[in-house]
């Protein structure tokens, strides 16, 4: 008897009628527009110290290197994963899952810029992130918060590189909860009087220097910031406004928090973000580690997919969960796993690639290299690839070489 | 009575101190040790420059800016040898030094302040070691960084020092400097060919990375084989329980071995060491001692002029915030014999001054090129470029965030703060400013490359807790003490700009802050002054040097 009424006339109505404020805080433009023509975006659930592929995605039960860990089924036909992600499980068949991803870099800080860039650390500069590049290129001018966003801390946020320091993740270190320095420390009208009195102040260092003061931007810089804070778009920073039920869905943890609040910046617009959990580096205890790992990812992970689905938004977001390296097959005297960059696991989706795909095989003795490998680099191309990005677009560094954004190939059957 | 009269004297005491302190000083003593800092020698390598420089501007028809009022040159000092700038306290003696050379003389005094060793060893252990923790207990960057501040005190030759760090034998702990060799351990191996990148890059300026794996892409001398050589270098150091030391080589057959670098199990084939090669000036290295020790006698030879324009290049770098040669760590081959330049003519001195690292600073420092005004009249962005590469206007470059987290720390306190200062403040600015550079953004081993501003760097400069403590008008603090004791509005205006820009306000300034004070209660004037010094820490002027 009732038609169901498009969410995008809901939302044009809405604003129609000035109840605008009833809405969430979205940019209105990329509010309205929902499924495959929406602007694409790259969320990048960031493992940080390296998980188990044999506790998560690349399990195998019963085999001596599997460990404690039992099998479940998936929403994926024919893939099991690990039995710690039920909740993972039933949101799996969106997506994809890569177990043959293939790395040199066994060390945290090294293994974290390779996977971050698809580029081997270089000592003399920094290449750019993935998330940083997707921020740059995919910019939106309705905008007022920064394109690339770093939630939950983590050591080695997503650095902009030779694209610049302003491409560099901003980084919120306790999502949800509280943002450093996005207030001013004194009312309005203090305020409005300190602006104008380091306008005089600007001004006379100014004088007979315009050109080069113009040239630092110091004061464009400012403005940006002010612009920032004092922008509806931060209201996508806070969760307050969320039914508890979305939070409690999400689960009561920073990485759940993050998620929730990755979700928000989603739909106002925000290009590139990172949401980091910490505590994967399982040199000892690995099983336990593992189990507590789990119970923030599983919830947090599965309700954002659900989530995106549920407003239109995996269409038009690619989700990638990856970790800097695996861990290896052989468990250690410790009951630990160490670091494994010969094969690891990830999971990709969303943003219109291919689901359902399981890519390559490892061997369950830990010994045989896996099938079908996927470098970081193959893998980042084929994101930029379908974000409309031409990874072998050549930018010129400032050490005066031409590099391309990457340079690996995409792998086809993921491309959607 | 009595149980008030004692607490009752000790806020007295402070109230006059710093009422003494917000003053200037009358009837400042000389110290002896830095009087005549500015002797024949000195004034001898500073015209070396000048003529140089000056001889470049006449040939490309360019006139160089003013010269520069002392007190802004004496903040570039600051803020390059200690990374903060002035206290009030050295700014009241500075002003009222009247003696000839004062410049001369405070440069002099900078570099015998522990603070410069303490700066300047960590400025140099990026270079030479990064800024990564490393292997843990095998290297200690700690140690390392307190011997090399322990040698720019002692005003250890730079070549020595070098050759110290390349030939060291012994335990990271009992001997600090060999812990150079092992920032290249990781997972238990030691990264030859880290060592070999690093030295190229620190010691020689010469990125040869790349020469790793090809030939360099725009250095003829270096090729594929010369990395492998320099790569064998280091091949005859072992990393044992009881420190470094080199393997003694008989016959050929003693070849070490080493380890690849990726610690995955079944790619631990053993691939041999190549042999110790030098991509040129082989009869630099000298008949005797041990590969290492040959090898840094090569790298320090005199006739090795890469060795003397890195350093020379990376000291004009954090003096001025922008190097000759960018980058600092892949500079060109040097220009021809015979065409020497101003890498060329500073190292030449450096060289010949034993590589005296305090002698090139004051060089540096003494030249005109470093005294020059930051405002050039020229109009258009093409001149404005041909004066900035040619040294004639002192560049506008961004300070580094430890230099503005310093220069904020001392801005809040009217005395220096240093060694000398209590442990309370030493803490204060310990914690402080590793939160506040971690937050702003270190920029490791690259600082001295260009770097764009970002809207987190601005939002901590208006925003944060730090700055919020630096200006809160307390008893403690610059702004409560010149708030409460400077005699009228102006002096209060006049000191705020002194400690913040190290300059008089200019009329407008002074009269737009002088209209806020005027007819306000205490309370209030105390809400000015905060106001005031936030809008001095926020402008262009106090993060960028000038």
């Amino acid at each position: 008897m009732f038609h169901p009424v498009p969410r995008r006339s809901v939302l044009q109505s809405a604003a129609g009628l000035g109840l605008s404020f009833l809405m969430p805080a979205l940019d209105l433009k990329d509010a309205e527009e929902r499924g495959s023509e929406r602007a694409k975006s790259l969320l990048i659930l960031w493992m940080a110290g390296g998980p188990s592929q044999l506790e998560t995605w690349d399990q195998h039960a019963g085999s001596a290197t599997g460990g404690q860990t039992k099998a479940i089924k998936t929403t994926l036909p024919g893939a099991e994963i690990a039995s710690l992600y039920p909740q993972v499980a039933e949101q799996l068949g969106e997506l994809n899952i890569i177990r043959s991803l293939t790395s040199k870099e066994g060390d945290h800080e090294r293994g974290t810029v390779y996977v971050k860039t698809g580029y081997r650390p270089d000592p003399i500069f920094t290449y750019p992130a993935v998330s940083a590049i997707v921020a740059k290129k995919l910019r939106s001018e309705e905008l007022e918060i920064p394109a690339h966003v770093s939630l939950g801390g983590g050591q080695w946020p997503a650095r902009g590189g030779y694209l610049g320091a302003s491409f560099d993740a901003f980084r919120v270190f306790n999502p949800g909860r509280h943002i450093n320095n996005l207030k001013s420390l004194v009312d309005e009208e203090r305020q409005a009087q300190r602006l104008k009195s380091l306008d005089v102040v600007t001004s006379a260092f100014a004088r007979g220097k315009q050109l080069q003061v113009d040239k630092t931007l110091h004061q464009h810089t400012i403005d940006q910031a002010l612009r920032m804070m004092s922008s509806e778009q931060l209201k996508a920073f806070e969760i307050d406004s969320e039914p508890a039920a979305v939070r409690d869905a999400y689960g009561d943890s920073q990485f759940g928090r993050g998620c929730l609040v990755a979700r928000r910046l989603l739909e106002t617009g925000v290009r590139a973000i990172e949401v980091t959990l910490n505590g994967w580096d399982s040199h000892a205890s690995n099983h336990e580690g593992h189990i507590t790992q789990s119970q923030m990812l599983d919830p947090a992970f599965a309700t954002l997919i659900s989530e995106l689905k549920k407003r239109d938004l995996l269409q038009s977001t690619i989700v990638l969960c990856i970790g800097e390296f695996g861990r290896t097959p052989k468990i250690n005297p410790l009951d630990g796993r160490d670091h494994w960059p010969n094969w690891f696991s990830c999971i990709v989706g969303g943003g219109g690639l291919a689901k359902g795909l399981v890519i390559g095989e490892t061997d369950p003795a830990g010994t045989k290299d896996a099938t079908e490998p996927v470098s970081v680099n193959d893998l980042f191309a084929t994101l930029l690839q379908q974000l409309s990005i031409d990874p072998a677009e050549e930018t010129m560094t400032p050490i005066g070489r031409p590099i391309a954004l990457s340079d690996g190939k995409p792998v086809a059957k993921l491309l959607g | 009575m009595k149980r008030i009269l004692a607490p009752l004297l000790v806020v007295l005491g402070v109230f006059a101190l710093c009422f003494a302190a917000v003053r200037p000083p009358q009837g400042l003593e000389t110290n002896p040790a830095v009087v005549a800092a500015f002797d024949g020698e000195l004034a001898g390598s500073a015209s070396t420059v000048d003529e140089f420089l000056e001889a470049q501007w006449q040939t490309e028809g360019l006139a160089p800016a003013a010269e520069a009022d002392e007190l802004q040159v004496l903040r570039r000092l600051a803020l390059s040898l200690m990374g903060t700038v002035p206290s009030l306290e050295e700014l009241r003696q500075f002003e009222s030094d009247e003696a000839p050379d004062r410049l001369e003389r405070w440069t002099l005094r900078y570099l015998q302040d522990d603070r410069f060793a303490d700066y300047f060893a960590e400025r140099l252990a990026r270079s030479f070691v990064g800024v990564e923790g490393g292997q843990f207990v095998i290297f200690r960057r700690d140690r390392f960084v307190a011997w090399l501040a322990e040698q720019l005190r002692q005003n250890t030759p730079y070549d020595q020092m070098i050759r110290e760090m390349v030939a060291s034998e012994g335990l990271w702990t009992g001997e600090p400097a060999s812990n150079f060799i092992t920032s290249a351990v990781a997972d238990g191996n030691l990264d030859h060919n880290k060592l070999a990148a690093r030295s190229a890059r620190a010691f020689l300026g010469q990125s040869i990375d790349c020469a790793q794996c090809h030939d360099h892409p725009f250095n003829a001398n270096l090729k594929q084989e010369d990395f492998a050589g320099l790569a064998g270098q280091f091949g005859r150091v072992e990393v044992a329980a009881l420190g470094v030391h080199e393997m003694s080589m008989s016959g050929s057959d003693a070849k070490p071995r080493m380890k690849k670098k990726n610690n995955a199990e079944e790619d631990e084939a053993e691939e041999p060491i190549p042999d110790p090669v030098v991509p040129f000036g082989q009869d630099w290295l000298p008949g005797d001692g041990t590969t290492r020790q040959k090898f840094a006698a090569w790298l320090t030879h005199s006739e090795n002029r890469r060795f003397e324009r890195a350093i020379t290049n990376r000291v004009w770098g954090l003096m001025f915030g922008r190097p000759c040669v960018d980058p600092v760590d892949d500079m060109p081959d040097p220009p021809p014999a015979g065409q020497p330049d101003l890498l060329d003519v500073l190292g030449t001195d450096f060289r010949q001054h034993g590589y005296d690292l305090r002698h090139l600073i004051q060089t540096i420092s003494a030249s005109r090129a470093f005294r020059l005004e930051s405002t050039h009249p020229a109009t258009d962005s093409a001149e404005l470029a041909a004066v900035e590469e040619t040294w004639a206007v002192f560049p506008l470059t961004r300070l580094r965030p430890e230099q503005i987290i310093g220069s904020i720390i001392q801005a809040s306190w009217v005395q220096t703060v240093d060694q000398n200062s209590h442990l309370f403040v030493r803490f204060q600015r310990f914690t402080k400013e590793n939160d506040f550079i971690k937050e702003y953004g270190d920029l490791g081993d690259q600082e001295l490359d260009e770097q764009t501003g970002t809207i987190p760097q601005a939002l901590l400069r208006m925003n944060s807790d730090v700055t919020r403590d630096a200006i809160k008008s307390d008893m403690m603090s610059t702004s409560g003490r010149i708030a409460g004791m400077c005699r009228d509005d102006e002096s209060i205006v006049d000191t705020a700009y002194l400690i913040c820009f190290c300059r008089q306000p200019t009329p407008p300034e002074r009269d737009h802050f002088l209209a806020q004070l005027s007819g306000v209660s205490k309370n209030e004037k105390n809400r000015v002054v905060e106001d005031l010094f936030w809008a001095l820490f926020n402008s262009p002027e106090f993060s960028w040097n000038h």
